[in-house]
């Protein structure tokens, strides 16, 4: 690819981006969100069509005007989120549009199930042909994706961000897989913006920052610092530093704690522990194993089945939001786009979420929205939020931006506890730097922490206590030395497997 | 720092798919911020092209039709405006024009209401009936009370009566969670019925002057509950104050969004409820508490235009009110704000007059000639429907390809409720 531009109504996306793939190699695309990884790679795909530039393939100019004209040219991609069918058997999934057939018409079922046996067989990738997707995890789900790729003949494989939705473990074993699929021959395009899975597996390493491709460099002599500067263009603390800390009273506790999800199943399952002022406790644990839930009941947003709350000594019942929040807890939602914010709002109003109808906000009922910017423009400030003023509306911010104007929200209302719910996902190393930083600062104020994370390396290197989730349960409790290894077993329910099997 | 955190700028496209909860409503409504006043002007005129055009098809000249329809309102008043005779022709359309104005300001703001909170009443017509029902019945009863007592009673009636009927979809929308769009138009229907049990031959409501001739018509609202009329004679429809009601409903419209803590609440949850109920917001009482008011706008409708000008009702009234459904239109164009549902009731005000009095045989088939103003008022929709449905399956499309993380994440919107 060379020279690629592609632009968006106010973007340049990519801006005379080169890149290029030699057979059989594992070139990393690494860079921020937004730096233009996956407007590239959409381009290889056929997804988008680029502006300028000129792609060949094999020695052979190549245009590709739709995704399909990609994969007939042999151009496999993964995507983040996975596109199968949880109701079909993994053998259906992956023969999809291309089915083998009797008649013409009718599906040959028992074919392609032999089909897919046989390939599963021959690059290494395990899995049960007959089973729903549904059924299977979602390290078996990204499986599927790269076979559906692979039986599709493909000999370039894009796989964008493949470790996201993976425990450190099934990240192991896709590494297993890209090298033996390396082995075989085909090239492999790894997106991602993880500078130590990028050293670990890359041959050569191509950093874009802002749609611009900075360096295309090998692996060796790579170090994750000098990445790290590339990505960002400066100087960036990789370490979180923090001194020991020096726990107070404890100021969130829970006793027994029993949440149903949605589906009315036990999703938190008698679940205690307590947080004290001036601590970090991390939650880790696989995404879906009742983490939302526990958050949501402690933040008054879904009723307690059984069990308590107490927040500052007092047991809170009959929860509410309001009541939580009037009770000193704070709260960074795992999702701040849909629950952080009211994206059509403005960032004054985004910050009178929980204060609106309190004085000085309002009074009787009747509102001040010039208290509400005034508030807002010193926050602005005072949080180094970038891209707008008090009367810009939160979605035209950028994703750490609108992070930051959720925790200047809650930590402007000086509360005893903070529930941070995957406060880093999804934004850019310098972002991510500056919430770490933040967390400890509000640590070192007093405040009682609960940090829940699916990334383990944001747990171990924030924590002072880390718990681990499974099932619902705290199935583990570890110091911060603890290894990425023991977690991550816990993670997956090991330690419980052990203790059943003895 | 060395050099400050780069802010990302504008949309980004792939990386960062943004996917807040998303009803029809709700994008609508966004898609209404985005629009400014550039998509409904275009809407409208637009509209008005296809209109010309069939006028057209039905071998009339379409710039005669137009220009008679702006004489038929009144339009041609304004340019000499100090003539406020109205057996003046051109003054006195011109007031017609204004009282279809004001009844169409109130029953468009109960649907902008609601839609501003995230929900679509398609019930301002009913809401308007029963508005006209109570109004009717407290204007021929209480032949005693002293006007302003009687007026003001019979217009906080209507009101009531239509907040509470707006008030019974909240309240199924919040327990059980039956959609506002079915069980508004179902208390249409209900409605409809009611009006026409009341004023039947024998009904409760039936002027008693009318039982011996079987007229299915209400009692006449008695001299002392009717609203004055500032222009014109009380006896060929004048123009009453109930105007003046409709314009301060567009600033009561405007201050509650805008400057009251209940008005943040119903934008908030109108736009994301998700975040409304995590900032401390009860979503479902708002739900309720929206469409009460909703529903009183539609009601106030009906109480002025039974004390301002219609005094009696019939079955047959009751069967060919549209002027609630004309409200979702006028909305719809005006963009759910004060100013723009003023603007787009006066243009809906015109049409509706001007059609029906300003077009001559000459100039349009009279068998067109009404139906003109439903066919841009279906148009107008069109195009607004047409563009959140285009939004729908573009979105639908984006999902397709890229799951967002958010539609993965557990909870469903109801249950943050």
């Amino acid at each position: 690819m060379r020279g690629i531009t592609k632009r968006f109504p106010g973007v340049l996306a990519n801006d005379r981006v080169d890149f290029d793939l030699r057979k059989g190699e594992v070139h990393a695309l690494l860079g921020e969100n937004g730096a233009g990884k996956s407007t590239l790679m959409n381009v290889l795909y056929g997804l988008y069509r680029h502006d300028e530039g000129e792609i060949s393939l094999n020695g052979r100019p190549a245009s590709f005007g739709s995704a399909k004209d990609a994969i007939d040219r042999g151009i496999g991609m993964v995507h983040q989120h996975f596109m199968l069918i949880p109701v079909m058997t993994v053998a259906e999934n992956i023969v999809l549009e291309v089915e083998p057939t009797r008649a013409g018409v009718l599906l040959d079922y028992d074919a392609a199930v032999e089909r897919v046996r046989d390939i599963s067989t021959r690059f290494g990738l395990a899995v049960d042909p007959t089973a729903k997707v549904e059924n299977i995890s979602v390290g078996q789900q990204q499986r599927v994706e790269i076979l559906k790729a692979l039986y599709r003949d493909a000999e370039i494989l894009i796989l964008d961000e493949p470790t996201a939705v993976l425990t450190p473990q099934e990240a192991g074993e896709l590494f297993e897989i890209i090298r033996s699929l390396q082995a075989g021959g085909t090239s492999i395009i790894f997106i991602s913006h993880k500078l130590n899975e990028v050293l670990e597996i890359a041959d050569r390493i191509t950093v874009l920052r802002r749609g611009k491709k900075i360096d295309t460099v090998p692996r060796e002599g790579a170090t994750e610092e000098g990445l790290a500067r590339m990505m960002v263009g400066r100087e960036v603390l990789l370490r979180v530093e923090k001194k020991p800390t020096e726990p107070g009273d404890t100021l969130l506790e829970v006793r027994s704690l029993n949440v149903h999800d949605d589906r009315g199943l036990p999703a938190v399952r008698d679940v205690s522990f307590t947080v004290r002022a001036g601590e970090i406790v991390g939650l880790a644990g696989v995404e879906g194993n009742g983490q939302s839930e526990l958050i949501e009941a402690i933040t008054g947003l879904r009723p307690l089945e059984s069990g308590e709350v107490v927040v500052g000594g007092e047991a809170v019942h009959h929860a509410t939001a309001r009541r939580m929040l009037d009770h000193g807890v704070g709260h960074i939602p795992e999702d701040r786009q849909r629950r952080g914010l009211v994206l059509e709002f403005t960032i004054a109003e985004n910050i009178a979420l929980h204060d609106y109808s309190s004085p000085p906000d309002s009074r009787w009922g009747w509102l001040f929205p010039r208290r509400l910017i005034q508030r807002a423009a010193r926050l602005i400030r005072e949080f180094d939020v970038r891209g707008g003023g008090p009367t810009t509306s939160g979605g035209a911010l950028s994703g750490g931006n609108q992070q930051k104007v959720v925790v200047a929200r809650e930590i402007a209302r000086d509360p005893k506890v903070l529930v941070a719910a995957q406060p880093t996902r999804g934004l850019d190393v310098g972002a991510i730097e500056y919430l770490h930083r933040r967390l400890v600062e509000e640590r070192d104020e007093g405040r009682a922490i609960l940090l829940i994370s699916l990334e383990l390396d944001e747990i171990l290197s924030l924590s002072d206590r880390i718990l681990v989730m499974y099932e619902g349960q705290i199935v583990g409790e570890h110091k911060p030395g603890a290894t990425e290894e023991e977690i991550g077993l816990e993670m997956l329910g090991g330690r419980r497997k052990e203790a059943s099997a003895a | 720092m060395s050099e400050p955190l780069a802010p990302q700028k504008g949309p980004q496209p792939d990386e960062d798919a943004q996917g807040p909860p998303s009803t029809v409503a709700s994008r609508l409504a966004r898609w209404q911020d985005a629009g400014g006043v550039v998509v409904p002007v275009i809407t409208a005129l637009v509209a008005f092209l296809i209109g010309g055009l069939l006028v057209l098809a039905t071998g009339h000249n379409p710039f005669q039709a137009y220009w008679d329809i702006v004489n038929g309102a009144g339009l041609n008043w304004l340019a000499h405006p100090t003539n406020t005779d109205v057996a003046n022709t051109a003054a006195y359309n011109f007031s017609q024009t204004l009282l279809q104005t004001s009844s169409l300001i109130l029953t468009g703001l109960a649907v902008a209401f609601a839609f501003r909170c995230g929900m679509f009443n398609i019930g301002g017509n009913g809401q308007y009936l029963v508005g006209l029902f109570v109004a009717n019945w407290i204007g021929v009863s209480f032949v005693n009370m002293s006007r302003p007592a009687h007026v003001l009673i019979g217009v906080v009636a209507a009101m009531l009566a239509g907040a509470v009927w707006a008030g019974i979809a909240g309240f199924l929308k919040a327990t059980v969670g039956a959609h506002e769009v079915i069980t508004t138009i179902m208390l249409n229907w209900i409605a409809y019925w009611i009006g026409n049990y009341l004023f039947q031959q024998g009904g409760p409501l039936q002027g008693p002057e009318n039982k011996p001739l079987d007229i299915p018509i209400s009692g006449n609202v008695v001299d002392g509950a009717k609203l004055p009329v500032f222009w014109g004679d009380p006896a060929l429809q004048g123009l009453h104050i109930g105007f003046f009601v409709s314009i301060g409903a567009l600033v009561v419209f405007w201050l509650i969004l805008n400057r009251t803590t209940l008005g943040y609440e119903v934008r908030a949850v109108g736009y994301n409820p998700d975040a409304a109920a995590y900032g401390g917001i009860r979503v479902r009482t708002n739900y309720v508490r929206a469409m009460a008011i909703s529903g009183a706008f539609a009601g106030l409708a009906g109480g002025l235009d039974m004390l301002g000008y219609l005094y009696k009702i019939g079955t047959s009234d009751v069967q060919v009110q549209a002027i609630g459904f004309l409200g979702i239109a006028v909305a719809l164009l005006g963009r759910n704000t004060a100013l723009g549902v003023g603007l787009a009731a006066f243009l809906f005000g015109g049409l509706l007059y001007g059609t029906t009095h300003g077009l001559q045989s000459g100039t349009i088939d009279p068998s067109l000639a009404g139906h003109l103003t439903e066919m841009i008022q279906g148009l107008v929709v069109l195009f607004v429907g047409a563009d959140v449905l285009i939004l729908a399956v573009w979105n639908a499309r984006r999902k397709l390809r890229r799951r967002t993380p958010t539609e993965t994440s557990p909870v469903a919107p109801e249950a943050a409720a």
